[in-house]
């Protein structure tokens, strides 16, 4: 086999991919109501929320860490960010101060990781907690009521593409992964989060301050899970303390089956891009068939399973193959 | 040749009064090293010796508690491996110091990234310059791989160790320092990188030696250095001591 068709198997979210289209293709034929306009603009909904997430935590997971507080994250930033606009902050200062705190947060979840070194699994459990309490402290028992005249076009309006109306989102969600795909394949910082989790010794050896470089990827990921949220709460224009509860688990699913491996160093932004896809695909093909809902978990569970079984297995076929 | 080296007016390197604390271990005891430029030094002795202790402290890794170090007679003060490789010191490790999932290219460069555009942490990487002074540099060395994006992981420990070489090379070292990079080789490959270190003493480069294994470092130092408990015991010519007596003086 060619030195390239090796790398294209060596490729992390190889496997989603294969899974991805095959299953759609599957779906389609199985289901003539999945590939129609209605539906697929349905699918695309929630997308740009769970994928922006996932994509950071795939960014932390490379670099070697962990962040089970995105969820909380998920629910907090919006939660201050609608209080604020309450209090009659201008919206932007108001999003930019829902952002700032979950900056803080990862910022949190990085120094007490770090320089108290205890594993980041443990610190961001603790913040998921944390944060989850500071949102329902901060609803005060009962939930603001979202301003309903807001204009949210920019954000989560409808795009009439003609055949599928997706949310603006979705290419708020493009952009961010064009960019940290950008940032982690041409970047010098790039290379530096892979060499940070791929192998923190030689980075360290090398000259890496490793601890900078998963700092601002702890806040990287809890500043996309703050902008998450508010995307979401902005879409259905509701904000409720326990919005985004389970949702670290979705992201890191969706991580995991893009391709990204837990210890770190290895994984890409398309992956959890794809990974996002497959998961939503699996829901939307579930609540189409009419399937009982509670079957989705277990659909979930078992791609993960898949994914990274057959991701193992292509990646040493791969390194199999000497040319 | 050591003398040679010894006359040779300042030395590359040389350390006065080196103290190290490990909390209540007195690891590096007033201990004095210089090395001069293209010498080889074989620094031998028992585990705890505190062989390892001057090393990561001449490469960044640890700082000194006391003493001091001076790179071509001007005193400096190494914070960080970043600050050794920029006075020209470069390390091989045992390991390799390699990402093994990332390709020979990345490693290469590896927290020194030819850019594009920006500045280093926010910068654009020039991927073509790298893929072509990364396989320059092994062809420099001898050394013929598949391909700059090739990931480390399919190369064996001697190519690993080759690429290291050729990487230190590549930025213009001026002390190598080679610490235990013959364990877990072939005999094939530790011979080649015994050949690498006899190669580039020839381009001036000085090299300071450890291993366990007397007989790899005999024959290709000019001086040996021996320590045990934190001290050094002893600094004389190679010709001067044989392997045997060598494995007495340590054991």
């Amino acid at each position: 086999m060619k030195p390239n068709v090796r790398n294209l198997m060596a490729r992390p979210e190889m496997a989603a991919l294969l899974i991805f289209a095959a299953l759609f293709v599957a779906f389609s034929f199985i289901n003539d109501r999945f590939f129609a306009t209605g539906n697929m603009t349905v699918y695309l909904q929630p997308i740009p929320e769970l994928a922006i997430v996932a994509m950071g935590i795939t960014i932390l997971i490379i670099a070697g860490e962990f962040d089970l507080s995105v969820g909380s994250v998920f629910g907090l930033s919006p939660m201050v960010t609608v209080l604020l606009m309450q209090a009659g902050w201008p919206v932007a200062v108001a999003i930019l101060a829902g952002l700032v705190l979950a900056a803080l947060i990862g910022l949190a979840n990085g120094l007490i990781t770090l320089r108290l070194k205890i594993p980041s699994f443990i610190a961001t459990l603790g913040m998921l907690f944390m944060a989850r309490s500071l949102a329902v402290v901060l609803a005060g028992g009962f939930p603001p009521v979202f301003p309903r005249e807001l204009d949210v076009s920019w954000l989560v309006g409808r795009l009439d593409l003609g055949l599928v109306a997706p949310r603006v989102s979705l290419l708020y969600m493009i952009a961010i992964a064009l960019a940290l795909g950008f940032v982690l394949r041409r970047m010098d910082f790039g290379h530096w989060i892979y060499a940070t989790g791929g192998h923190p010794q030689a980075a360290r050896d090398m000259g890496i301050k490793t601890e900078r470089v998963k700092i601002a990827c702890f806040m990287l990921c809890a500043t996309l899970a703050g902008f998450a949220g508010i995307i979401q709460s902005f879409r259905v224009k509701v904000i409720v303390p326990n919005l985004g509860t389970g949702l670290e688990m979705q992201a890191i699913a969706a991580a995991v089956i893009g391709g990204v491996a837990l210890t770190g160093g290895v994984g890409s932004i398309l992956g959890a891009v794809v990974g996002t896809l497959l998961i939503a695909m699996i829901e939307n093909i579930l609540i189409l068939s009419g399937v009982n809902a509670n079957w989705f978990m277990f659909a979930v569970g078992a791609m993960i399973v898949v994914a990274v079984v057959l991701n193992t297995q292509t990646r040493l076929k791969a390194e199999g193959m000497k040319g | 040749m050591s003398t040679a080296a010894n006359t040779a007016g300042e030395p590359i390197i040389k350390c006065v009064g080196l103290q190290k604390w490990y909390g209540a271990v007195h690891a590096l005891k007033n201990v004095d090293f210089h090395a001069g430029r293209g010498e080889v030094i074989g620094l031998v002795g028992d585990n705890g010796a505190g062989k390892s202790t001057l090393i990561k402290i001449l490469s960044g890794v640890h700082t000194q508690d006391q003493g001091d170090i001076f790179i071509e007679g001007r005193s400096v003060s190494i914070t960080g491996p970043e600050v050794a490789m920029g006075l020209g010191i470069e390390t091989i490790y045992q390991y390799t110091a390699m990402v093994p999932e990332m390709s020979i290219a990345q490693n290469f460069f590896i927290g020194r990234e030819p850019l594009k555009f920006g500045r280093p942490g926010l910068g654009i990487v020039d991927r073509a310059k790298m893929a072509r002074e990364a396989m320059e540099g092994l062809r420099g060395v001898g050394l013929h791989l598949r391909g700059p994006d090739t990931p480390v992981k399919a190369l064996s420990g001697g190519q690993r160790q080759g690429v290291a070489i050729a990487r230190a090379m590549h930025f213009r070292s001026k002390v190598l320092i080679l610490d235990e990079p013959t364990n877990h080789l072939s005999v094939k490959e530790t011979n080649k990188v015994l050949d690498h270190v006899v190669e580039l003493k020839g381009l001036g480069v000085t090299s300071i030696f450890i291993s366990h294994n007397l007989h790899h470092i005999h024959p290709i130092s000019d001086r040996i250095v021996a320590m045990a408990r934190g001290e050094k015991i002893a600094d004389l010519p190679a010709g001067e001591i044989s392997v045997d007596e060598m494995t007495r003086m340590i054991s």
